[in-house]
């Protein structure tokens, strides 16, 4: 049987992309189906990450699995010295599909190559989270109707946002145009500016956020600007404030535009931004779970629109 | 005026020119040739027109397998190879980079999983103008020539 993991999103194509999409709204139409019955899941958290695992163990919940796991590495035999390997060969005596977290890059690509169970990435280190990108993906679809042709800006944290690398690899199949906003030490990285070349995407850059970027818009994706990225704490408390969106930012905004953020927010959003019917960023964590249902079973091989 | 010749001639064995000055002793370890029972040779910071300085390795008696001698484009794509058979040049080629290099390098990420479960390392060679070495698990992509030996 083919291997049906999921570990990074560069993994899969546009029409996976595209049918993962097309299930998450099945999934948003019918959250709770039994689909999953007698069916076990590991969640396997080697690091903390409540948000994230709540979801996947509510999605599993609501299509009538069952969950197995530990959710943080003290409570699990790695703390006593056990290898990665050794984990995942005894978990997948048990159950049919491992959901995982780790704090090292690469462990998710590892496990799946271990076992013959399916392996979903629930984020490794700084490296891959495929399940954030297809929500984000599917919260773009889903307000916009369409992946193609859109106009997305970028802002804040380009350099080590693992988040906005991994949409920009994903949206490359449906011709996006990127404008990205940062300041000099968090720009994008000059190799993701290389894949857009090398696909024809068009792209900007600048260190301003303004009115202008904001108009030309259909989704702006808002990142968080995190001071342990800076070498130099002065530049950081020079930029800080630079790239918060504030309510009257997006008075003259495109009626599509909507505004996402991966969560959690700092300051990067203001709280008067939360009444506009713009701001997205509460509902595209929802539509996390109706993602991750969509995961879920392709993971299993399980056609929800096909089980009696 | 007659080329001298740095280094003995060899009479059956491999010789291995072109090596930049600076990774000479990478191709050493990389090749194991420390635990080598053989004549070896080793010539550093020699005259090239090309390069400038060269370095040239002499193994005698030994002729590697060609998985093993590709293994050198790694660190030195321009490297060349000669096999040698009673004196005579019988064979000469520049060494040809492998697609996927298993083992033998180890990865600059110390984040990554492979330097931090007993596994082995695998990386695909990117071949873009510049040769590079990506972590087929972390995805940290280096200049081949500052990939480090495991």
């Amino acid at each position: 049987m083919k291997n049906r993991s999921l570990v990074s999103i560069d993994d899969i194509n546009r029409e996976e992309i595209l049918d993962l999409l097309k299930r998450a709204r099945y999934f948003e139409e019918h959250p709770n189906l039994n689909v999953l019955q007698g069916k076990v899941v590991a969640t396997l958290f080697f690091e903390p990450s409540t948000r994230t695992r709540l979801s996947f163990e509510t999605a599993v919940n609501r299509l009538g699995g069952r969950i197995i796991g530990f959710s943080d590495a003290n409570t699990s035999s790695s703390a006593k010295g056990e290898t990665l390997k050794d984990t995942i060969k005894m978990v997948s005596n048990y159950v049919d599909l491992i959901v995982m977290r780790h704090y090292l890059e690469g462990a998710a690509r590892y496990a799946s190559e271990i076992t013959d169970i399916p392996v979903i990435n629930a984020g490794d280190g700084a490296n891959q989270h495929p399940s954030q990108t297809m929500l984000d993906l599917y919260s773009i679809y889903k307000t916009q109707g369409t992946l193609e042709n859109l106009t997305i800006t970028m802002v804040g944290d380009l350099k080590y946002g693992r988040t906005v690398h991994s949409l920009l690899m994903a949206m490359r199949y449906f011709n996006p145009t990127f404008n990205f906003v940062s300041c000099d030490e968090l720009k994008m990285p000059v190799e993701y500016k290389e894949i857009c070349d090398k696909y024809g995407i068009r792209y900007t850059e600048h260190t301003d956020f303004t009115p202008e970027v904001i108009n030309s818009t259909d989704i702006l994706y808002m990142t968080r600007v995190q001071r342990e990225r800076f070498t130099d704490i002065m530049e950081y408390e020079k930029v800080k404030n630079l790239y918060t969106l504030r309510n009257n930012m997006l008075l003259d905004a495109r009626p599509n535009l909507r505004v996402l953020h991966p969560l959690p927010r700092i300051t990067e959003i203001d709280q008067d931004v939360d009444d506009n019917p713009k701001a997205y960023y509460f509902e595209q964590a929802r539509n996390g779970l109706f993602a991750r249902q969509a995961i879920i079973c392709r993971a299993l091989g399980i056609d929800p629109e096909n089980i009696n | 005026m007659k080329k001298e010749l740095a280094v003995a001639a060899l009479r059956n064995g491999t010789v291995i020119d072109h090596i930049p000055s600076h990774v000479l002793f990478k191709v050493v370890e990389l090749l194991d040739l420390q635990h080598m029972k053989t004549g070896v040779t080793i010539g550093n910071n020699l005259d090239s027109n090309r390069m400038g300085t060269k370095g040239i390795i002499k193994i005698a008696d030994i002729f590697f397998p060609e998985t093993i001698l590709n293994r050198i484009a790694i660190i030195a794509p321009g490297a060349v190879i000669n096999i040698i058979k009673d004196f005579e040049v019988v064979e000469k080629r520049p060494v040809e980079l492998p697609e996927e290099i298993i083992g033998i390098i180890r990865c600059g990420n110390p984040k990554c999983i492979t330097n931090n479960e007993p596994m082995k390392t695998r990386f695909e060679v990117i071949d873009e103008g510049q040769v590079a070495v990506k972590c087929h698990y972390c995805g940290k992509t280096v200049p081949s020539s500052e990939a480090h030996l495991k």
